[in-house]
């Protein structure tokens, strides 16, 4: 916050590389990730599954350490787990013998909070997401959707400084995933939260975000960082417009670009577009 | 996974008017099936069983089998009234011989586990060993106990324990492996220590393996309470069992057999009224019926 050298910046990602080593040798996940971002300020990722944005996201929150680079909060390097966050996984990673409440609850429980200001705001927030009624419910008994949102009100519960989502609707149909979404750009711009937010859906990342980081296949870099400048509060409804469409359609050339995403094309199209771009030929063959 | 678990119980049949009737309507009805689902589990086995029976005195009757090869099911009724004092004595012997196993397989099996689950060199140095162990057949071992410990309660409670401890070990140490890196994650970005992350967490986790574990201990302690009982009995329905023989009391024989089935049975189904008490009641169902639901 002081005498910090990076302007002011909340997070600082700085030439964050890792590699893991398995036993068919090493594999690059991420290749010198730099950026920043502000307070209150919402971040997307998007990429192709494997470009290590689980890992970005486990870095950032300290649970995993980089092989190079370093991860800094409010000027502090991070080099254990932090404690001053929400985390969202991809699988709503509820306990089994716990009711929606009680696994908000294990929160507050650990933190030791307040334990009936903590019930109240729970189920406060429970109602928020379109819960209440379900408080003592056990997970088992709730929908895919309902469970993520469970565990969305668990990361919330402590208003931690910042919130970090990996794919956190991943695994949802498209209704649940638009209606999460709302309720999420709800819950972040009430508290104005910080928020690192991972996806493989373009929709998804621009609709929510303030900028989205678009990553390269893997070894996992930023290819570009895109600011989003639509206003706020955001409409499905804008979905629409051609701003967003903008948007997505750049992010969407970038991945056609990378060979991400592929067009087929008819034979002699094919054989032309292969020679005019040779380059593209090789990211394909080395995206395999 | 719950979902695929139910649906044969909650799909509406077709032509059931579940569909577009009111939530507590459909829900008494779900309950109703499940009730129905519950009752069919009970009566189809006994309806089975009196069959068999049935079955079974008629043959004998018919073709007068000599009692010592087969009495028939009433004459195994008659000896288990007229020897119901020694039945009763001797299960408590074999009871008590079994709950000492047990505990100490469970004494002993849990804390191993968890040395073996907590401390990776030990577990490389134990868990081959205990493993290769099993190949050891345990009742040929039986002799060897009776020259170190004598005749008394201890062999029968040392054979049923060295039976009965692996299950527990292998499945609180499978318990405590299976919990997913996002849970110890998650438990960290919360703050909690190593101590509440196992207590909170960890080993709730495992209950329901652990609980599967216990549940096959019990009837392995049956078995080798029994087992010390023939090498070197002076009581116990295992002792009751050879004395039978002995006699060509093919009755009290039988009666012996479902003394031990009852004993066997009542065991197993206080560990699960125990399980049933400490896990929320869904969890029960996975562990016991584990293999219908994937
Ligand atoms: N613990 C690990 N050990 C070895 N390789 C891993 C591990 N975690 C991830 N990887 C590898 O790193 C790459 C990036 O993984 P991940 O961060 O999960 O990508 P994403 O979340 O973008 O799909 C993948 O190729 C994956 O196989
Ligand atoms: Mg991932």
């Amino acid at each position: 916050m002081t005498q910090i050298a990076d302007d002011h910046a909340y997070l600082c990602i700085e030439k964050l590389s890792k590699v893991y080593s398995t036993r068919d040798g090493e594999v690059r996940a991420l290749n010198n990730v730099s950026f920043t971002q502000q307070r209150g300020e919402f971040i997307s990722h998007v990429g192709p599954s494997g470009c290590g944005k689980s890992t970005l996201l486990m870095i950032a929150a300290g649970l995993i350490p980089p092989s190079s680079g370093e991860v800094r909060v409010g000027g502090r390097k991070v080099d254990r787990p932090r404690t001053d966050i929400g985390i969202v996984f991809q699988s709503p990673v509820l306990l089994d013998w716990r009711t929606a409440l009680g696994n908000i609850m294990l929160q507050a429980e650990s933190r030791k909070m307040n334990r009936r200001e903590a019930s109240a705001r729970a189920r406060e927030l429970l109602a928020t997401v379109g819960l209440s009624g379900f408080e003592d419910r056990f997970p088992h008994e709730l929908s895919g959707g309902m469970r993520q949102r469970v565990s969305i009100c668990r990361a919330l519960i402590h208003n931690p400084d910042h919130l970090l989502m990996d794919e956190p609707f991943g695994a949802l149909d498209a209704l649940t995933r638009d209606q999460l979404v709302l309720d999420l750009q709800a819950l972040v711009s009430e508290r104005r939260m910080t928020a690192l937010f991972i996806t493989h859906s373009i929709a998804e990342a621009v609709f929510l975000s303030d900028r989205v980081i678009v990553m390269t296949p893997r070894p996992g870099s930023i290819d570009r960082i895109i600011d989003i400048k639509l206003p706020r509060p955001r409409t499905l409804a804008m979905r629409e417009t051609p701003e967003f469409a903008d948007y997505s359609r750049e992010i969407l050339e970038l991945f056609l670009a990378r060979g991400v995403l592929r067009e087929h094309r008819s034979g002699a199209e094919k054989e032309s577009g292969n020679e005019r771009n040779s380059g593209f030929t090789r990211l394909r063959t080395t995206a395999r | 996974m719950s979902e695929t678990a139910d649906s044969p119980v909650f799909a509406p049949r077709q032509g059931d008017p579940t569909v577009g009737d009111s939530e507590a309507g459909a829900q008494r009805r779900r309950r109703r099936n499940i009730r129905r689902d519950r009752v069919g589990s009970v009566i189809y086995p006994i309806g089975m069983m009196v069959t068999l029976l049935v079955v079974w005195e008629a043959a004998a009757r018919l073709f007068s089998i000599p009692a010592y090869l087969l009495p028939a099911p009433s004459a195994i009724v008659m000896s288990m009234d007229s020897n119901s004092a020694v039945l009763i004595k001797e299960s408590i012997g074999t009871t008590l011989e079994i709950l000492l196993g047990f505990a100490l397989s469970v004494g002993v099996g849990v804390p191993l586990a968890l040395a073996i689950y907590l401390w990776r060199p030990f577990a490389r140095a134990v868990y081959p060993l205990l493993v290769s162990s099993q190949a050891v057949p345990k009742v040929a071992v039986a002799p060897l106990f009776l020259v170190w410990f004598g005749f008394g309660l201890m062999p029968k409670v040392l054979i049923a324990f060295l039976i009965a401890f692996f299950p527990v070990v292998i499945n609180t140490a499978m318990g405590l492996a299976a919990l997913e890196r996002e849970k110890i994650y998650l438990a960290r970005s919360m703050g909690l220590g190593p101590f509440a992350t196992f207590f909170k967490i960890q080993l709730p986790n495992a209950l329901p393996s652990i609980f599967a574990g216990l549940k096959i201990s019990i009837t392995f302690a049956v078995v080798g309470a029994v087992v010390g009982e023939f090498v070197g009995g002076q009581g116990g329905l295992g002792y009751l069992l050879l004395i039978a023989n002995g006699n060509m009391d093919t009755a009290l024989l039988f009666a012996g057999i479902v003394a031990l089935t009852v004993l066997g049975v009542v065991l197993f189904l206080l560990i699960g009224l125990a399980e049933r008490l400490v896990l929320p009641p869904h969890a029960v169902e996975h562990a016991s019926f584990g293999g219908e639901t994937m």
